[in-house]
This record gives C-alpha cells, sequence and structure tokens, in this order.
C-alpha cells in the first residue's frame, strides 16, 4: 500500500511538465507550443531578417554551452543523488545522518546563492574555473534533489523483494544492486526526467558567473544592439523547445519502459 | 507414503530443522511464545492456525527474516539464532517461497531462475541456464522461459517461485501460505508442484490452510494459536479428532 502511495507521490512532486500518456489531441498543448515556438523561429528570421537572423547565428555557442552544463551536472548530479539515497535508506546513523543534513542544507539555500558562493565566497580559498564552478554548484545542489527521488524510489520497491533476494543468499549489497536498484531506475525515469529538465532551465542560472550560455549569448547580443526585446524572445523561444523537446523524450521512454514492464 | 517417513528419533539422527522456546515481540504484541518444534529429513509438516497465530512469524525465523526476541534455532547443525553464524550459507540451503510470489518483475522467469545460483554460488551461465530450463519444464512452464512476470497468471507466477528457490538446491522448503493469493482455479497446479516435492522426499514446513494437500502429502500437522503450539500429529488424528477445543473450533470454523 505505502509502496503505491509513494509512487503517486512520486508523479506530481515536481510541477511536471511531462505530457500525459493520453495526450493524443491534434491540439494538445504540448502540440501547439513545441509547434508554435518551432513555427516563430522559422518564421520571425524570414520576415524580418535583420535582428533575428543575426541573433540566431550568434547564440549556438551558448546553447552548446548551456547543454555542456546540463549534461555534466545531471551526470555528477545522479552519481550524488544515488549515493546520498543510498545513504538515507544506510542503517548506519552516522553515515544517515550526514546524508539528511546534506540535504536539508543544500534545499534551503536558493541555488543563485550556491553559485555565488561556490565561486565568490569559496573562491577566496580554492580558485576554480567560472564553468567547473557552475557545474559544482549545479551538481552538489540537483544531487540532493535526486537523492530524494532515489530515496522513495527505492523504498517504492515492495519490501518482499529485497527479502525474496535475501532468502536465496544474496548479500544485502547483492539485492540492492541486482534486485532493487533496477527497478528504482523504472521508477525514478520519470522525476528524474522533471529534474534534468529544471536543470537545464536553471543552467540559465549560471549566466551571472559570466559563463556564455544561451541566456548569456543572448544578454551579450542585446548589450550591443539594444535590441533587448528581439534578443530575449529568441532566447526564451529556444528554451520553450529545448524543455518541450525532452519533456517529449521522457513521455517515450516511460512509455517504452512501462509498455515492456508493467509492476503490480 | 514410506520416503516421506521421518528416520527414528533414536537421539541420533539431527533434525533438518529444530525451534526451541522461541519468543518474538513486535512492540507490545507477542507474536511467539514459546515456540518448540522439530521437522525431521524427509518430513513434510503442515503449519495451521488462525490468523495472527504467529505461524508466519514462526515460518521467516527458520531463514532469519525475522529475528527472534529469544530463543534459538536449528538447521541441520547450525544455529540460525547464533550471532556470527554467516546466515547466508544457511540461506542458500532454505527455500523459501511467499504468499505474493515475489518474482523479480525486471527479469524473465528464466532470468529469475538464473540469478541467486549465479551470483550466490557463482555457477556458470551454462550450468544456471540448464538448471533452468529443466526447473520450469518440472513445474510445466518450459514454455515460458523467456516470460517476464506480469505475463504470467498467479499460479504461473508461484511455481516460477517454488522453480527458483529449487534452482539453488536447497535442503529444506519453506512455504508461507503459498496459494493464499491465488484465484481458486489456480490452487491445484501449485499443489501438484508442491505434491510432487513431497513425494521426492523434499523436507518441507508449509504454512498453510489446504486440507486436501494436508491429507495427501503431510507427515505431521502443527496446530498453533496465539504464539503457542497447541497441538501436533499426524493429519488424520488432528482433523478427525483433535485433542484440544481451540483445535476443534478452527477446524470448524474452516472445514
Amino acid at each position: 500500500m505505502a509502496a503505491v502511495d509513494d509512487r503517486r507521490r512520486l508523479e506530481v512532486s515536481d510541477g511536471a511538465l511531462i505530457p500525459a500518456r493520453d495526450d493524443k489531441a491534434g491540439f494538445s498543448a504540448w502540440r501547439i507550443s513545441f509547434f508554435g515556438a518551432i513555427g516563430l523561429l522559422i518564421a520571425l528570421p524570414l520576415v524580418s531578417p535583420k535582428p533575428f537572423w543575426e541573433i540566431l547565428r550568434f547564440i549556438p555557442d551558448g546553447v552548446l554551452r548551456t547543454f555542456q552544463v546540463t549534461v555534466f551536472s545531471i551526470v555528477f548530479a545522479l552519481i550524488i543523488g544515488l549515493f546520498t539515497g543510498l545513504a538515507r535508506i544506510s542503517r548506519i546513523t552516522v553515515v544517515n545522518r550526514m546524508a539528511t543534513v546534506y540535504v536539508e542544507v543544500v534545499r534551503g539555500i536558493p541555488l543563485l546563492v550556491q553559485l555565488y558562493y561556490i565561486y565568490y565566497a569559496l573562491g577566496q580559498f580554492v580558485r576554480v574555473p567560472r564553468l567547473t564552478a557552475a557545474i559544482i554548484a549545479m551538481s552538489v545542489c540537483y544531487g540532493a534533489y535526486l537523492g530524494e527521488i532515489f530515496r522513495a524510489g527505492i523504498q517504492a520497491v515492495p519490501k518482499g523483494q529485497m527479502e525474496a533476494a535475501l532468502a536465496l543468499g544474496m548479500s544485502r549489497t547483492q539485492a540492492l544492486r541486482r534486485v532493487i536498484l533496477p527497478q528504482t531506475f523504472r521508477i525514478i525515469l520519470p522525476p528524474v526526467g522533471n529534474e534534468f529538465i529544471a536543470l537545464l532551465k536553471d543552467s540559465s542560472l549560471v549566466s551571472i558567473l559570466a559563463v556564455a550560455d544561451l541566456l548569456r549569448r543572448g544578454r551579450e547580443y542585446a548589450a550591443r544592439t539594444f535590441e533587448y526585446f528581439e534578443a530575449y524572445t529568441i532566447v526564451a523561444l529556444v528554451y520553450l523547445v529545448l524543455t518541450l523537446f525532452f519533456s517529449k523524450l521522457v513521455a517515450i521512454m516511460e512509455e517504452r519502459l512501462g509498455a515492456h514492464h508493467r509492476s503490480s | 507414503m514410506a520416503h516421506n517417513q521421518a528416520p527414528a528419533s533414536d537421539g541420533e539422527s539431527v533434525p533438518r530443522i529444530r525451534v526451541q522456546d522461541a519468543h518474538k515481540r513486535f512492540g507490545d504484541v507477542a507474536a511467539l511464545r514459546g515456540v518448540s518444534l522439530e521437522v525431521q529429513p524427509g518430513e513434510v509438516v503442515l503449519v495451521i492456525g488462525p490468523s495472527g497465530s504467529g505461524k508466519s512469524t514462526m515460518l521467516r525465523s527458520v531463514n532469519r527474516l525475522e529475528t527472534l526476541t529469544s530463543g534459538r534455532i536449528w538447521v541441520d547443525e547450525e544455529e540460525v539464532t547464533a550471532r556470527h553464524t554467516d546466515i547466508r550459507r544457511i540461506r542458500e540451503e532454505v527455500g523459501m517461497v511467499f504468499q505474493s510470489f515475489n518474482l523479480f518483475p525486471h527479469l524473465t522467469a528464466r532470468q529469475n531462475l538464473m540469478l541467486a545460483p549465479s551470483i550466490v554460488k557463482h555457477e556458470p551461465t551454462e550450468r544456471t541456464s540448464a538448471r533452468a530450463e529443466a526447473l520450469l519444464s518440472r513445474v510445466g512452464l518450459a514454455d515460458k522461459a523467456d516470460a517476464y512476470p506480469d505475463h504470467l497468471s498467479g499460479g504461473q507466477q508461484q511455481r516460477v517461485a517454488i522453480a527458483r528457490a529449487l534452482a539453488m538446491n536447497p535442503k529444506v522448503m519453506l512455504f508461507d501460505e503459498p496459494t493464499s493469493a491465488l484465484d481458486p482455479e489456480m490452487i491445484k497446479e501449485v499443489l501438484d508442484v508442491m505434491l510432487d516435492l513431497a513425494k521426492e522426499g523434499m523436507t518441507m514446513m508449509v504454512v498453510s490452510h489446504e486440507m486436501g494437500f494436508a491429507r495427501a502429502a503431510a507427515d505431521r500437522v502443527i496446530f498453533m494459536d496465539e504464539g503457542e503450539v497447541v497441538e501436533t500429529g499426524p493429519p488424520s488424528s488432528i482433523f478427525e479428532s483433535p485433542g484440544h477445543d481451540r483445535t476443534k473450533r478452527f477446524l470448524e470454523h474452516i472445514l
């Protein structure tokens, strides 16, 4: 029973961008937004190439940098999250308490403040490159959120699974690796997809460290030409296309896994 | 059933399972209050009793899925309850079948059977695979080897679960209400597999109210109530002339 409740809570945890599975209507909200944004990105440069086409040629570097920050951060955050989640269910009090404190501290401090803190405050002692500082801050922050998702995902696997594995002579570690975690990954895929998309959006915060991401490139363009409206319109549309694209991807992956195996 | 007969208790043969004065408390609730019993090699013992009588707790203590508050349990000569016992080695020899099957849903039937032998006993894949095939056909599911548990009926899942336990080559099999989660039409296929197992001389401890199975295969029936063993005896005598009122009342309820 508890497992079912946990799973339900997982799905509503973060304002889900993931399109609903039955959202197959021709004019679904997702389609209107996604193809609308793409349409605008094509139409605007055609209608008035002077600012818009120039902006589109100016920002691809920023898109790459945004991807770089997002992908590195999510990979490290997943690793941190896995270990945090395991520590959060550990029976060793010290380990458990350390992980819990980490989660509480990180979740209580705004990401923007964490970015400043790691780059400027800690930068007084250890100087790290801006991009590295940005990725560290994002990974540490999202690691805490993912840790909670991993914890809930592990606990959502029915208790009988661990018992069956132990009864067969497996060690706790073997049972975790071969029985529990493979099921956890399936359960947490939608919320992890949500976190990835949230991270993609939050990565725009790294522009305050002068990392030349998508937002920063837009700002650089606007600062030169004073075409703020045009520059930030394109920036917003590109973010929108990216997040909607990935939310669709997550939905498709989820559907594939669900069709392959629907758990009790 | 001569081959099921327990060896003479001449004091020399070691019982396969020995429970001595087992107590278990869950907070304020006493689940076991001084249970003692023995199961001889090759014996099939059915444990019956009302819900909350402690029969599942007792069964789960045998492979230490529950730890006793006090008392001792041995499997062969190894003490399950001793702190420094390598419980995993004992669990390799004690198969367990659960009410809710507990098959691993991310693995096919064949992989369910192969996992533990390969990672616990480090057996080579050819051997675990061949053994999985043999066991699946033994429980009548040779054609379902590549099916995932979700695509199997409850009865089929429980048969795979029995085969999975057998894949470790256990000396004892524990069954915790193996048919209570099944639709009536699927109970027989599971009991048939258990019956075959009993005929082959497997030592079995079964928590169940399946009287048909008890009559056909059990050497002994143990009646538990309120955390105690009330009486024990051959199925015929327990069912036809129970010695205690509590047993009588319980049997009137379920028969």
